[in-house]
């Protein structure tokens, strides 16, 4: 009877030796190039129905053009969704990679190395290659990128008895006109709790939590804690408040809300208060210069291209038309992005002048920790960055360090 | 007989074979999609996956219980997560699972009583929020206590100022203890703050549930005391009125019935209630995911949903395969000691 019943439980066990194998029959077989009419697998990580559908159209017209086929999916949660796709074998031709996720991607070899096999890759922006390579090669063609940059709503700023001129172009001024705006009775700044804001200030600094390759930690040093210290001054005077401070889920909400006259978000900022606030009337400057000069946070996405794709060619040759100047200008009117390549700078600079200041921190921007295991470590960052009144700058930073290099070492 | 006593076994035999036919379906179905991937997750947990291909093929470093000890022993980030998420579920469970018994309790005794009137409609009301969705839910209680949500206002009426709910990671603990005089959270001895138990000082074992994990845990008693209390509904109407007359003869009150009567008879009840609810909390998922994703400063953050993250945002399977591996352990080992202790008071 008992061994009937460990025989049962075992039955189905031994019959999954055969699923276990089957797993391994497509390792097994190295991704080779497949001739033919390619039907590739697009997998996007949506800001709207407006980026999906410009992109739609755009790998419609490419597949026409070329006698392929190109299906694009906009993805509920990408990272969820690519994570599943590689554990099971069988990703998506051509995906987003997030900057912050890219390294992570890379690292385990889900990705191909495909970048120089783009026509002139140097023409996309330096700190965009620099964000997208690992180990020394350039993996991945930026599809777009953002900057953050500093917002000020224009009838607070004149209400406060403050022009054009007052704009701060130093760390010093922005105290100065934050205390004029806190005596006019609003909330001068609002800043987003994460390292993806208030580490602006360490790049001004002359901080950064890695060095640019992400291999070392960097984060213990004397000009990230002059950066915390000074925001932590701007958050103790009640000059800068964290959105949730102010009732919003992020800057650009309290912004809109004119509860906070300035606020430092990227160029998404843009649609956002179009859709959601249009009658706050509001201009963009470069953010403050810090002690070591300009500097400024960049945000992008790759078109990756998965190491197991049958059509490899096929992927890159659409990549490559989805980042034309051309096509770089046309998704740029539809969803708001600034191209990646440097060539189509003028174009956009011509037809958004108003994104001057977001287009110029491209050239001094800082991408996202490109290391592997990080999500963690910077999570734990941003935990204490939301209780940056209360500890100190040296300790936190010590933490970040000790768990930066037990993550890049490990 | 030799002939007879032959035949019997052999229809002993046929016996067994066919009812093991008849249930191999359901053995079947268990067995693939329920015992085998708990053992191939059990394999993911002794091993370095990162998630690219299958967990079996050559490729994949085994490294033993090492993903275990690095919830426990080793120093670092991956213990102090995982023990962080321990004692923020701790202080969870031990709010919730007596907080929605006691009330699930009172609303079925309320609802069973024969002199209230539209008790369908209380049942049905009081039951409600156990049907609804718990993502749904989560989403309207996010809006009800944001900072000018309807529970800040109702506050400021009596001219409370409520604090910011789903920003607010200071212990309850610590503020009741600041609050007592006993200590001064901003600047806590150092007895406390030296050392402590798995890499987390005693000052932040003692932190109590943070401010914001108040509003998961009212969301949370209010949902699923509604579910507990039709088991108990269901078990009060099964208690025989003869025995409540029977006491009521004997000269007991309303409370000594209550006391003597009632409650050992609804003894198997509560085993599953409290049993149930030990599970279910000690799961939690979905309001965090919803609500606050571990934030404020991690005050929030659970071991189920560190799994998650650890596994699909990190890449780091192993280790997030045997935080859920641990969970099971604690779970177990809960339930079991609860059922010796209830069997133990009679």
């Amino acid at each position: 009877m008992k061994s009937y019943l460990t025989l049962l439980a075992l039955a189905p066990i031994v019959a999954c030796a055969a699923c276990g194998s089957g797993f391994n029959d497509q390792q097994a077989q190295p991704s080779q190039q497949t001739s033919g009419p390619a039907s590739l697998q697009i997998l996007i990580g949506s800001s709207g129905q407006a980026e999906t559908d410009a992109v739609k159209q755009a790998a419609a017209a490419w597949a026409k053009s070329s006698g392929n086929s190109a299906t694009v999916t906009p993805a509920q949660d990408i990272g969820q969704q690519l994570g599943q796709a590689f554990a099971g074998g069988t990703p998506p031709d051509v995906f987003y990679v997030d900057a912050s996720r890219f390294a992570d991607y890379a690292s385990v070899g889900a990705l191909e190395p495909y970048g120089d096999k783009i026509s002139n890759p140097a023409d996309f922006y330096e700190s965009l290659r620099t964000t997208f390579t690992f180990d020394g090669k350039f993996y991945c063609a930026p599809k777009d990128f953002s900057t953050l940059a500093l917002v000020v709503n224009q009838d607070l700023w004149s209400k406060a008895g403050l022009s054009e001129s007052d704009v701060p172009t130093t760390w010093d001024q922005l105290t100065a006109v934050s205390k004029k705006l806190k005596d006019s009775g609003v909330t001068p700044l609002a800043i987003g709790d994460t390292r993806d804001r208030i580490g602006a200030f360490m790049v001004e600094a002359g901080g950064w939590i890695t060095t640019p390759d992400g291999k070392q930690a960097t984060a213990d040093s004397p000009q990230n804690a002059q950066a915390l210290d000074y925001v932590r001054t701007l958050l103790k005077d009640k000059l800068a408040q964290y959105p949730k401070q102010l009732d919003a889920g992020w800057g650009g909400e309290a912004f809109g809300k004119a509860k906070a006259a300035m606020t430092v978000e990227g160029n998404w900022i843009k649609g956002a208060l179009q859709a959601d606030f249009p009658d706050v009337k509001y201009a963009v400057y470069e953010m403050p210069a810090g002690p070591k000069g300009k500097g400024t946070l960049s945000f992008t996405n790759c078109w990756g291209i998965a190491a197991k794709s049958k059509y490899k060619e096929q992927a890159i040759s659409f990549v490559e038309a989805m980042t034309t100047v051309d096509q770089q200008m046309a998704f740029a009117k539809a969803f708001g992005v600034m191209p990646s390549r440097q060539s189509a700078k003028d174009a956009y600079a011509q037809e958004f002048p108003k994104d001057a200041a977001f287009l110029n921190g491209a050239a001094y921007a800082q991408g996202p920790v490109n290391a592997p295991k990080m999500d963690s470590v910077l999570a734990d960052f941003d935990t204490g960055l939301q209780k940056l009144t209360t500890i100190s700058s040296k300790s936190l930073l010590e933490r970040v360090q000790k768990n930066t290099q037990s993550a890049i070492g490990g | 007989m030799f002939l007879r006593r032959g035949r019997g076994r052999l229809d002993a035999t046929r016996e067994t074979l066919a009812g093991w036919l008849f249930v191999a379906p359901v053995v079947l179905i268990l067995g693939l999609f329920l015992l085998l991937p708990i053992l191939m997750a059990l394999w993911v947990s002794l091993t370095d996956w990162n998630g690219q291909g299958s967990p079996f093929q050559s490729g994949v470093p085994y490294v033993g219980t090492r993903n275990y000890t690095r919830l426990f022993t080793e120093d670092g980030l991956v213990r102090e997560d995982f023990m962080t998420s321990v004692r923020n579920n701790i202080y969870y469970v031990a709010i919730v699972v007596p907080a929605q018994t006691v009330l699930a309790l009172g609303l079925a005794v309320i609802v069973n009583s024969r002199m209230l009137k539209g008790r369908t409609f209380f049942r049905a009301a009081f039951f409600f929020p156990s049907v609804t969705s718990s993502v749904a839910i989560s989403v309207v209680f996010l809006f009800m206590f944001a900072n000018s949500g309807v529970v800040s206002q109702l506050l400021a009426v009596f001219g409370i100022d409520g604090p910011q709910w789903f920003s607010d990671s200071r212990g309850t603990l610590h503020l009741l203890l600041g609050g007592l005089g006993l200590v001064d959270p901003d600047n806590p001895p150092a007895a406390l703050t030296g050392g402590g138990p798995f890499g987390l000082s005693w000052w932040e074992w003692l932190s109590g549930p943070s401010v914001a994990m108040w509003t998961i845990i009212m969301l949370v008693v209010w949902t699923t005391s509604g579910t507990f209390m039709l088991m108990f509904l269901a078990a009060l109407q099964d208690i025989p009125v003869t025995l409540e007359e029977a006491a009521m003869l004997d000269g007991a009150g309303r409370r000594q019935r209550f006391r003597h009567v009632t409650l050992p008879l609804l003894r198997p009840t509560m085993f599953l209630v409290l049993t149930l609810g030990l599970i279910s909390t000690w799961q939690v998922f979905d309001q965090i995911y919803v609500m606050s994703q571990g934030d404020p400063a991690k005050t929030t953050l659970t071991p189920a949903y560190l799994s998650y993250r650890m596994a699909f945002k990190n890449f780091d399977y192993g280790p997030g395969t045997a935080i859920s591996f641990v969970l099971f352990a604690i779970i177990v080992v809960l339930t079991v000691v609860q059922r010796l202790i209830m069997r133990r008071r009679v």
